[in-house]
């Protein structure tokens, strides 16, 4: 496998996607400031939608893009301006003691076993898919996504749309003032 | 040829890496919102990377699902944030601790 001379387009477009998710994810990491950690999060979704393209995901790419980096973005740009926060003054200091080296220990041990993982296992085993809904090469990704989205998963799709009826109102309930028990009390 | 499956799977893996760690470590809360969502994009990814190498739709459709529930969990998130910073003017999760025994 290692002999195989793999196309310079889609290294060139994987090693672009790397850049983007690495640099934003590590950005939102560091940076001090709310808004630009959002900003830096945007970074980081619009590298996952090119690795999406990379991979024939169109619509799925297009999804991220409007969904992600415009909506909910925008919601925590939107809140983030709302609540005026600026600055974290809690990061430093630090009540638990030997947190961040068990975090990066516990997330360091996670990664290289999901590294080892992959080194050891042979995923692609050439057997097609199980469901029945196998992805053709050429014909439209959003056809396929969009047949299968309302035919096999048709249940879970309309279970969706329950979801965001409760995370609407759930929203609207919980950021509004409750004027009566601020009185009382 | 197409870059193997194996390249972007790690790449998913440090990508669901560094967000565990800034949602172990920040204080804030909306960061710690943000680093939840680099690692649902993690996953997201590592289903994509799946649909494409096994060559099943299916991968697509729960990214397709997890989205959803990413928006409805930060619409709820955000709403709970608000909630809570006009009690305590503040979305520091270390001042939460009424509960704490």
């Amino acid at each position: 496998m290692s002999a195989t001379v793999y196309a310079l387009p889609s290294i060139v477009v994987f090693v672009t996607a790397a850049v983007l998710i690495v640099v934003g994810a590590l950005g939102v990491l560091a940076v001090r400031n709310p808004v630009h950690a959002a900003l830096s999060l945007i970074l980081t979704l619009f590298g996952v939608a090119v690795a999406f393209i990379a991979q024939s995901a169109d619509f799925l790419a297009a999804v991220q893009v409007i969904v992600y980096a415009g909506a909910i973005v925008v919601i925590f740009l939107f809140v983030i301006m709302f609540l005026g926060v600026g600055r974290s003054r809690h990061d430093h200091v630090e009540p638990l003691v030997g947190q961040r080296p068990l975090a990066a220990l516990g997330v360091a041990v996670t990664v290289g076993g999901l590294i080892a993982l992959l080194a050891s296992s042979h995923w692609v085993t050439g057997a097609t898919s199980a469901s029945g809904s196998s992805l053709v090469k050429g014909t439209g990704n959003v056809r396929q996504l969009g047949t299968a989205v309302f035919t096999t998963y048709l249940y879970a799709f309309e279970a969706t749309a329950a979801l965001l009826v409760i995370a609407v109102i759930g929203a609207v309930v919980l950021a509004r003032r409750e004027r009566v028990t601020e009185e009382a009390e | 040829m197409n870059v193997p499956a194996a390249w972007y799977l790690v790449l998913a893996a440090v990508l669901f890496g560094i967000g565990a760690y800034g949602l172990l470590t920040r204080r804030s809360a909306l960061i710690m919102f943000m680093c939840v969502e680099l690692m649902l994009n993690a996953v997201n990814l590592t289903f994509v990377t799946f649909a494409r190498t096994l060559s099943d739709v299916g991968g697509q459709a729960s990214v397709f699902f997890v989205m959803v529930v990413a928006a409805a969990e930060v619409t709820v998130g955000l709403g709970i944030v608000v909630a809570v910073f006009r009690r305590r003017h503040s979305t520091s999760v270390d001042e939460l601790t009424e509960m704490k025994g």
